[in-house]
C-alpha cells in the first residue's frame, strides 16, 4: 500500500485500515487528522502526523503549562528571541549575543547508550547552529541508577564515552554539568545535554521559509533508515515493566527499539558547522533549520508553517543511503547531520560552492510556493499536500492532575528520627563516607574523557561550581554556565524542589563571579497520562516560572522529556536548570578551591536544621521523606550581587556554593580543589553546621589584607557572615570536633568510581 | 616570521595553534589542505584534531592531501614543521618521523595535565627550553601510545632524538614513557601532548607549552632560517 499510497488513492479508498496506533497516535488524533484533510492520510502523510504530533515534537501536555514560563518586560529586557524558536538569543552587551538549550536523549541512550548520548550532542549544536550562533561549549546532565547497579556498567560508560567520542571529534570544549545516581533512574536514565553559541547581533537566524520561488536545500549527511520513528515510538513511550512476560520483554523491550536510535557522524558534523557559518558569513541564507527529531518531516512542515506561504518537495531528490526507503520513512528517517536551507535562486549556485568546498553534499529537493500547501511528490504521484500549520500546531491537552494521595505521608515522614552521628568520630566519619558515595566523589573517571581545552577560551571547567568561557581575547568578557537538578527534592515537593534547582544554578553561576541572566530548562518527567507525573509536572514549571520571576531572568528556552518510567513506576520528577551568566572580566574569575595560604574563610547565609532530602538522608540512611529546604530567593539575589562584587572588586580568593552535603562537602572539596588544608571552628550543634543543606550559602576565602572590606560588602549586601577560620596547611580540622589529612580525603573521594567503574 | 597553521576537514586546535604562534611574536598564516600552497612560510604547524574523521587510521588520510604533498618534501629539505597530536600521528604517516601512535593503553580518551622533561634542548622547536627542564602541559587523545621496535626506540635515544618524555610516567602507555621525538636532523619534531593549550594560565594549567613556539621564533631571528638549527 505505501508503495504508491498517494492523495489520490487515499481519497478513493477511504477504508483503508492504517497502523495509527502502532505510529503513536490514538483514535481521536486519527480521526482529528482525516477531518483536517477531508479524507484518510496517505501513509506518508500518517507519517508526518505521527512524529509531528508526538509528545516529543508537539509538547502537547505540557504546552498548557509551559504558557507560565513566558516571560515578562522586565525579564525580556536582555532578549533577542525568545521561546518558540529553536533556542533563545540573549544580549550580553559588546555586539555579543548567545543562545543556549539544554535537551534530552534519554530513551535513546538507554536503548543505545554510545550513540544515545553521541547523537544528543549532535542534535542540540545543530540547534544552535539553526541560529545562527557558532557553538561555542557543551555541558552534559547525567543520572544513572546505582553506580554499583548491574545494567549502569553497561549505560554509563557507554553514555560517557559516546559524549566523549561525539564532542571531542566535533571540537567543542565540555565545560561541566552533573552526575548523579539513584534507583529511580536504573530502567530510565537522564542524559541531558546543553550547548552554548556565540554570534554577533546581526546574526541572528530564523526558521522560516519566505519568498516565492526561492530554492529548499537539503545538506549534509544523505537520509537512511535510521532512526525512523524516534521522537514518537522511542521518546514519545515508555518503556516495558522489566519483569519477564511484561509487553517489554525481559530487557523492557530495548532491542526492539534499537532501530529507532540514530548514529552519529561528528567528523560530518564538524564540516556542517564550519560550512553554515560561511555560508551565514557570505549571507546566502534566507532562513535554516536543523534536522533533528521527526526529520525532513519537521523542518518541511516548521519551515513552510514558519513561513508565508507553502512548499514543494520533490522527494526523489532527496539523496538516500538506502534506495529502497518508503516515503513514509524517508519523512521519519532521523539520520543526523543534516540541515535544510531556503536560498534565493540566484544564491544556489554560491551556496553549492561553498558546500563542495567542505565537502558536504548539498541538493535542492523543492522550492517556496505561494499557497498555504506543504506537497510532496515521489515516483510521479502527490504522497502529501496537507495544510503545514495543521501538522506544526499539533493537539493541546489539559490532561488531568491530581496530587498523590501518598504525598502527604511522605512530607510527614521527616528525617527527625534518624541517628545522627553522635560525637566527632562519628561526624569524622559520616563526612568521610559522603564524601566517598558515588554522587559526591571525584567525577575526574568521566570528565579526563572530555576535552575541555578546545578553541582555548576554557576558564572554568568541572570541577568548579559553574564553567566559564572567554569571548572577547581583549575585553575579558565571558559567559558562565551551570546546570542543576534534584530528583529527591522535587519528589517531595515539585514547586520548592524546582526554585531549589533554579537557586543552585544560579548561585553557582555568580560563584564564578558573573551575573546570572537567563534560564534553559529540561524537564525530565514520567508519564503524562498519569495525573500524579502531570501535578508534578505542572507544579515544577509553576515554581520555575515563579521562580524566575523573582529573580528577574527569563527563561529563553527549554525541552520536555516525558515517558520517563519503567512500567507504571515513573522517575523521580527531575527538571534539570541551566542558568547563562555574563562575566565582565574573566581575569577575576573565582574557582572553588582555597586558593590562597592564610586565606580567612567565611560562610555566606544562615544555616538552619534541614535535612529532607539531603545527602545525609540518602547515603547514611536510604532515606526520603519530609520536606526539602526553604526558599529564600530575594537572599539568593543579595548573595549573588555579593560575590559578583567581590569577585569584581578582587576581595576574594575562592568561592563555593554549599548544596549536596552541606557545609562538610563544600569544605572537603575547597580543600581538595585547592590542594590545602584548612582549620575552622563551628557554631552551634557540629552536625547541623557540618550537615545541613540549606539553601542560600557559599564558602568563600577572603583575599589577605581584604577582610575589612570584605565584611563592609557583606553588610552592604545584607548577607550573613560567619568567620569560621583560615585556609591554611595540610588537614581539614574543625576545632574540637575531627581532623583529616587531605591526603586522606582524596583517597576517599577519588577512588570510588574508578573502583566501580576500572 | 611567518608560521603556517595547517586546517585539513576536522582539524580542531588550529584556532589554538595559530594563537600560541601569536603569543609568540610570529604571524600565524592559515594554510588550506586542499591547496599545493605553503605560502612562503617560515615554518609550519599540524594541529591537533580528527583529520579526515580519523577514518581508516589516525592521520592515514591527511598525509595523501595536497598541502602534504608540498610539505613533506619541504620538511625533507630542512622547513621547521611542529606536529601536535593528531598532527604528530600525520608526520608518523607521512614517514617524516619513525613509528606510530597506538590506542590508549586502557582504551579510553584521556584529558589529563601532564609534567614533561624536555629531554633534548637543541632542537629548532626547543632551544629556548633547557634540558631536563619539567613542563606542566595537557595531554587529551584516544590514540597517543607511541610505539616501535626495539632498535628504533633505541636508535632514537642513542641520537638524542626523545625531545621530550611524560616525567611522571606515560598516561597513554607510550613506549618508554616518549611523548615528543624529532626526525634526524631536528626540524621535524611530532608531540603527543599539547604545548597550544598552556600559553597561559587563565585558559590553560600554565605557560610552559608558549616556550616551543618561542624557540622556534628565536631560532629563527638567530639564523634567518631556523632550518640551520641541527642537532
Amino acid at each position: 500500500m505505501s508503495d504508491k499510497d498517494t492523495v489520490e488513492v487515499a481519497a478513493r479508498t477511504p477504508e483503508v485500515q492504517q497502523p495509527y496506533k502502532e505510529l503513536g497516535l490514538t483514535a481521536d488524533e486519527y480521526q482529528k487528522i482525516r477531518d483536517i484533510l477531508r479524507r484518510r492520510p496517505t501513509a506518508a502523510e500518517l507519517a508526518l502526523y505521527s512524529v509531528m504530533w508526538s509528545e516529543h515534537c508537539s509538547y502537547k501536555s505540557s504546552k498548557v503549562h509551559l504558557r507560565n514560563l513566558a516571560p515578562t518586560k522586565d525579564q525580556a529586557r536582555y532578549l533577542l528571541a525568545g521561546i518558540g524558536a529553536n533556542a533563545g538569543v540573549v544580549d550580553i552587551g559588546q555586539g555579543y549575543a548567545v543562545t543556549f538549550k539544554i535537551e534530552s536523549h534519554n530513551h535513546p541512550s538507554f536503548v543505545e547508550p554510545h550513540q544515545g548520548a553521541a547523537t544528543g550532542i549532535g542534535g542540540i549544536v545543530r540547534d544552535i547552529l539553526a541560529m545562527g550562533a557558532r557553538p561555542v561549549a557543551v555541558m552534559d546532565a547525567l543520572r544513572f541508577g546505582p553506580a554499583d547497579a548491574h545494567d549502569t556498567a553497561r549505560v554509563l560508560p557507554g553514555v560517557v564515552s559516546g559524549i566523549s567520542f561525539y564532542g571531542n571529534c566535533l571540537g567543542l570544549p565540555n565545560i561541566g554539568g552533573e552526575l548523579s545516581f539513584d534507583p529511580c533512574y536504573v530502567g530510565n536514565p537522564l542524559v541531558n545535554a546543553l550547548c552554548v553559541g556565540l554570534m554577533k547581533h546581526d546574526d541572528l537566524k530564523s526558521a522560516v521559509a519566505t519568498g516565492t520561488g526561492n530554492k529548499v536545500v537539503l545538506f549534509g549527511s544523505r537520509t537512511g533508515p535510521d532512526g525512523v520513528g524516534g521522537a514518537s515510538v522511542l521518546a514519545s513511550a515508555t518503556f516495558g515493566g522489566a519483569e519477564p512476560g511484561s509487553a517489554g520483554g525481559e530487557d523492557g523491550g530495548r532491542a526492539s527499539k534499537r532501530p529507532s536510535v540514530q548514529v552519529g557522524d561528528p567528523f560530518m558534523e564538524k564540516l556542517l558547522v564550519e560550512c553554515c557559518l560561511e555560508l551565514y558569513a557570505a549571507d546566502l541564507i534566507e532562513g535554516i533549520q536543523d534536522l533533528g527529531a521527526a526529520g525532513v518531516a519537521c523542518a518541511t512542515t516548521e519551515l513552510s508553517a514558519g513561513g508565508d506561504g507553502g512548499m514543494f518537495v520533490d522527494m526523489d531528490a532527496i539523496p538516500l543511503r538506502d534506495p529502497n526507503l518508503t516515503p513514509a520513512e524517508i519523512l521519519m528517517s532521523e539520520s543526523q547531520e543534516r540541515m535544510m536551507a531556503v536560498v534565493r535562486p540566484e544564491h544556489v549556485e554560491a551556496f553549492m560552492a561553498i558546500c563542495r568546498k567542505w565537502d558536504v553534499e548539498a541538493t535542492v529537493i523543492g522550492e517556496v510556493t505561494a499557497d498555504d500547501t506543504l506537497t510532496m511528490t515521489w515516483r510521479g504521484g502527490t504522497v502529501v499536500k496537507i495544510p503545514p500549520r495543521t501538522a506544526a500546531d499539533g493537539p493541546v491537552y489539559q490532561r488531568p492532575l491530581a496530587r498523590p494521595g501518598t504525598q502527604d505521608a511522605l512530607q510527614a515522614n521527616g528525617p527527625d528520627g534518624l541517628a545522627r552521628p553522635a560525637d566527632g568520630a562519628a561526624l569524622r566519619d559520616t563526612l568521610l563516607t559522603l564524601l566517598g558515595s558515588p554522587g559526591l566523589a571525584d567525577k575526574r573517571w568521566v570528565t579526563q574523557q572530555y576535552d575541555s581545552l578546545v578553541r582555548g577560551n576554557t576558564v572554568l571547567a568541572m570541577p568548579q561550581d559553574g564553567g566559564l568561557i572567554r569571548v572577547g581575547e581583549e575585553t575579558g568578557l565571558g559567559i558562565a554556565l551551570a546546570t542543576d537538578g534534584n530528583g529527591r527534592y522535587c519528589t517531595l515537593d515539585p514547586y520548592q524542589g524546582t526554585q531549589l534547582a533554579l537557586a543552585e544554578a544560579y548561585r553557582n553561576v555568580a560563584m564564578t563571579g558573573a551575573v546570572p541572566v537567563a534560564v534553559t530548562n529540561c524537564l525530565n518527567f514520567g508519564s503524562p497520562e498519569d495525573p500524579a507525573v502531570m501535578w508534578q509536572l505542572a507544579e515544577a514549571v509553576r515554581g520555575l516560572g515563579d521562580g524566575c520571576k523573582h529573580l528577574g531572568i527569563p527563561v529563553t528556552g527549554g525541552n520536555v522529556s516525558l515517558y520517563n518510567q519503567t512500567g507504571a513506576t515513573a522517575i523521580h520528577p527531575t527538571p534539570v536548570i541551566g542558568v547563562l551568566g555574563v562575566h565582565d572580566d574573566v581575569t577575576k574569575r573565582l574557582g572553588a578551591g582555597f586558593a590562597v595560604e592564610g586565606a580567612e574563610v567565611v560562610l555566606l547565609g544562615r544555616t538552619e536544621p534541614e535535612f529532607g532530602g539531603s545527602a545525609w538522608a540518602e547515603v547514611a540512611h536510604q532515606h526520603l521523606g519530609g520536606r526539602p529546604p526553604a526558599v529564600d530567593l530575594d537572599a539568593e539575589r543579595r548573595l549573588a550581587a555579593l560575590v559578583v562584587a567581590a569577585a569584581s572588586a578582587g576581595v576574594l580568593a575562592s568561592a563555593h556554593d554549599l548544596s549536596d552535603g552541606g557545609l562538610a562537602i563544600a569544605l572537603a572539596e575547597a580543600c581538595l580543589h585547592g590542594g590545602r588544608g584548612c582549620a575552622v571552628v563551628l557554631s552551634g550543634d557540629p552536625f547541623t553546621a557540618l550537615f545541613s543543606e540549606s539553601a542560600g550559602r557559599a564558602l568563600v576565602s577572603v583575599a589577605v589584607g581584604r577582610e575589612r572590606e570584605f565584611a563592609a560588602l557583606c553588610q552592604e549586601h545584607d548577607v550573613p557572615a560567619t568567620v569560621l577560620g583560615i585556609a591554611s596547611g595540610d588537614t581539614l580540622t574543625a576545632e574540637g570536633v575531627f581532623q583529616v589529612p587531605v591526603t586522606e580525603l582524596k583517597q576517599v573521594w577519588s577512588g570510588t568510581l574508578p573502583a566501580i567503574f576500572g | 616570521m611567518r608560521i603556517g597553521v595547517v586546517t585539513f576537514p576536522g582539524s580542531l586546535d588550529d584556532i589554538d595553534a595559530a594563537r600560541a604562534v601569536r603569543y609568540a611574536g610570529a604571524e600565524p598564516v592559515p594554510l588550506w589542505h586542499a591547496d599545493h600552497d605553503l605560502r612562503g612560510v617560515d615554518a609550519v604547524i599540524l594541529p591537533g584534531g580528527f583529520s579526515y574523521g580519523d577514518y581508516l587510521r589516525c592521520g592515514a588520510i591527511a598525509r595523501f592531501s595536497p598541502v602534504m604533498t608540498e610539505l613533506i618534501p619541504a620538511a625533507r629539505a630542512g622547513l621547521p614543521v611542529l606536529g601536535i597530536c593528531n598532527g604528530f600521528q600525520i608526520l608518523c604517516e607521512a614517514h617524516l618521523l619513525p613509528g606510530a601512535l597506538a590506542r590508549n593503553a586502557g582504551l579510553r580518551f584521556i584529558h589529563a595535565d601532564v609534567r614533561l622533561t624536555v629531554v633534548n634542548a637543541r632542537t629548532p622547536w626547543t632551544g629556548a627550553l633547557a634540558d631536563g627542564q619539567h613542563l606542566v602541559v595537557p595531554v587529551k587523545n584516544g590514540e597517543g601510545a607511541f610505539v616501535a621496535d626495539e632498535a628504533t626506540l633505541d636508535e632514537l635515544e642513542r641520537t638524542g632524538r626523545v625531545v621530550v618524555r611524560y616525567t611522571d610516567g606515560a598516561p597513554n602507555g607510550s613506549s618508554r614513557d616518549i611523548a615528543g621525538i624529532c626526525n634526524e636532523d631536528g626540524n621535524v619534531f611530532g608531540l603527543m601532548p599539547h604545548p597550544e593549550h598552556a600559553v597561559d594560565p587563565l585558559t590553560g594549567p600554565s605557560a610552559d607549552g608558549l616556550g616551543f613556539f618561542t624557540s622556534v621564533v628565536a631560532a629563527f631571528a638567530g639564523t634567518g632560517t631556523a632550518a640551520g638549527a641541527r642537532l
